[in-house]
């Protein structure tokens, strides 16, 4: 068969290429979702803050919340693509043509547009978090900052993880645009490889395969994660009436309270 | 004549253009467990809420041993520490155990050791009878359990004063008496204790005076034994005749 004559070619023969770019696409998918979640962190959190009552902070808010919504609405409202182009370019044409090295290019345009979209994602679960949690936290005394980062920040982070591990996902596919400014990722080298062997259909298909089983395996760890995240269901009752030392494990199935 | 803890001094809040509070004033005196009855929509959850400031005042002043909390010169955080809230919906931190939800503010807000706030926490945890469960989280507790627990970390503030914000009512009839068993231990030891509640038996054993509120102001107050044999005033007695029913 020729077929597979020919896919075990390009895997012999090219494995090398094929290697370099899939490290490259989840390098750049990686530190690019992590960093655009800390972005995102940053611009969810200062969103959220509530308005303060003094006139010049409170404008200064409002300015930096508009801001902030003109950043989303910009890298959420244009392609990947066409922001890479304008980046890479745009930097070049004001640098006398020198352009930025691609790797760290790539992982930029990758974070500030994940960004966007995480700034909505972490504001949507910050919202979500029942308001009796802010009160309970005030009410004690505790100030917003000190709320955010010991009660609703660790919620907020359980509840966000799946629209994170969705936006992972995303970007291990999206950063197939980055080839556009000539990012070795993994379809940059599938097009590499496909003009050395004019094997079209069995190189696309090739990394096709390859990109699958990166989404699955990264889709199934961070399940595991998010798991982990939820804590435990079980916990043990300390000392009972009869047995001062007694140590009773109550697993959530067995809740036998209200 | 005893210093009052908390004072408002006509006291309004609005919602809008609804005015919800219609110039309320009240003297909390130190040890003493007032209960403020009055039916639903009647302003005194909201009442409770602005002295805590979870909700801005609109005209009037409340004030703390004297000093105005409303004008912005006293540190409104510290201030909420000494007069912590108890919630009908208890808003324990779901992210927490029960200890930590007892160990947490005192470390954070008031700069307790680990040690020092998780010694004070047990205590009060086994005041509440909740010593056990200090692994659990709230999730995993009935509503009653997650009352005590949310009393205990009020209690491990040791605040002056504790508002209680309906604690009963979202509870099943079998829990209620759990928690007023230690709200009633609680008014015992000389806790000063402003509960809005539903529960006309605890206001009428256990309090030292009952606030009437009907539409925003203060229709009727006293007494409790007096109150609940003899109200005065038209709109008491056609509330209470409703509860004793």
């Amino acid at each position: 068969m020729e077929f597979f004559q020919n896919v075990l070619d390009i895997l012999t023969k090219y494995y090398p290429y094929l290697l370099e770019g899939l490290g490259y696409t989840m390098l750049i998918a990686l530190t690019g979702t992590i960093l655009g979640l800390l972005i995102g962190l940053i611009t969810g959190i200062v969103k959220t803050v509530p308005l303060s009552k003094r006139g010049g902070v409170r404008f200064l808010q409002k300015l930096i919340n508009f801001i902030i919504s003109c950043y989303v609405e910009i890298f959420r409202g244009t392609p990947m693509m066409v922001q890479s182009m304008v980046i890479f370019w745009g930097y070049a044409f004001m640098n006398g043509g020198e352009t930025l090295p691609l790797i760290p290019a790539g992982i930029f345009i990758v974070s500030i547009n994940t960004g966007a979209y995480m700034t909505e994602i972490v504001r949507g679960g910050i919202i979500s978090v029942d308001k009796g949690q802010f009160e309970g936290a005030y009410s004690v005394g505790m100030t917003h900052t000190q709320a955010m980062t010991n009660v609703i920040i660790p919620q907020v982070m359980r509840n966000i993880l799946p629209s994170v591990s969705n936006e992972f996902v995303i970007n291990i596919k999206d950063t197939s645009v980055l080839n556009v400014i000539g990012v070795m990722e993994l379809y940059f080298m599938a097009n590499k490889i496909q003009m050395m062997t004019w094997n079209i259909f069995e190189t696309y298909l090739i990394i096709c395969v390859i990109y699958f089983i990166m989404t699955f395996s990264v889709t199934r760890i961070l399940r595991v994660v998010e798991k982990k995240l939820a804590g435990s269901d079980s916990y043990t009752i300390c000392g009972s009436q009869s047995d001062p030392d007694a140590e009773i494990h109550v697993k959530k199935e067995e809740k036998v309270f209200g | 004549m005893m210093e009052s803890v908390i004072s408002l001094k006509n006291l309004k809040k609005s919602f809008d253009n609804r005015e919800i509070l219609k110039g309320i004033d009240l003297e909390i005196k130190k040890n003493e467990v007032v209960s403020v009855i009055g039916s639903s929509g009647s302003g005194k959850s909201t009442m409770l809420r602005c002295i805590n400031l979870l909700e801005d005042v609109t005209s009037g002043d409340i004030c703390f041993y004297g000093k105005s909390v409303t004008g912005g010169d006293i540190d409104i955080n510290d201030y909420r520490s000494k007069i912590v809230m108890v919630f009908q919906q208890f808003n324990l931190f779901n992210n927490m155990t029960v200890l930590d939800n007892c160990v947490r503010p005192q470390t954070v807000v008031l700069k307790r050791s680990k040690e020092e706030a998780k010694a004070n926490a047990l205590k009060y945890l086994k005041k509440v009878g909740m010593a056990e469960y200090i692994n659990a989280r709230p999730a995993q507790l009935s509503g009653g359990m997650k009352q005590r627990v949310a009393i205990a970390r009020a209690l491990s503030m040791n605040p002056e004063v504790i508002l209680f914000d309906e604690p009963t009512s979202a509870l099943d009839p079998e829990m209620v008496g759990e928690v007023l068993d230690v709200m009633r231990s609680l008014a015992g030891e000389g806790l000063t204790m402003i509960v809005v509640t539903h529960e006309m038996a605890f206001a009428r054993d256990v309090s030292d005076r009952v606030i009437f509120i009907d539409e925003g102001v203060i229709c009727e107050e006293g007494n409790p034994k007096e109150f609940f044999a003899s109200p005065k005033t038209e709109r008491a007695k056609a509330f209470l005749s409703r509860f004793l029913q």
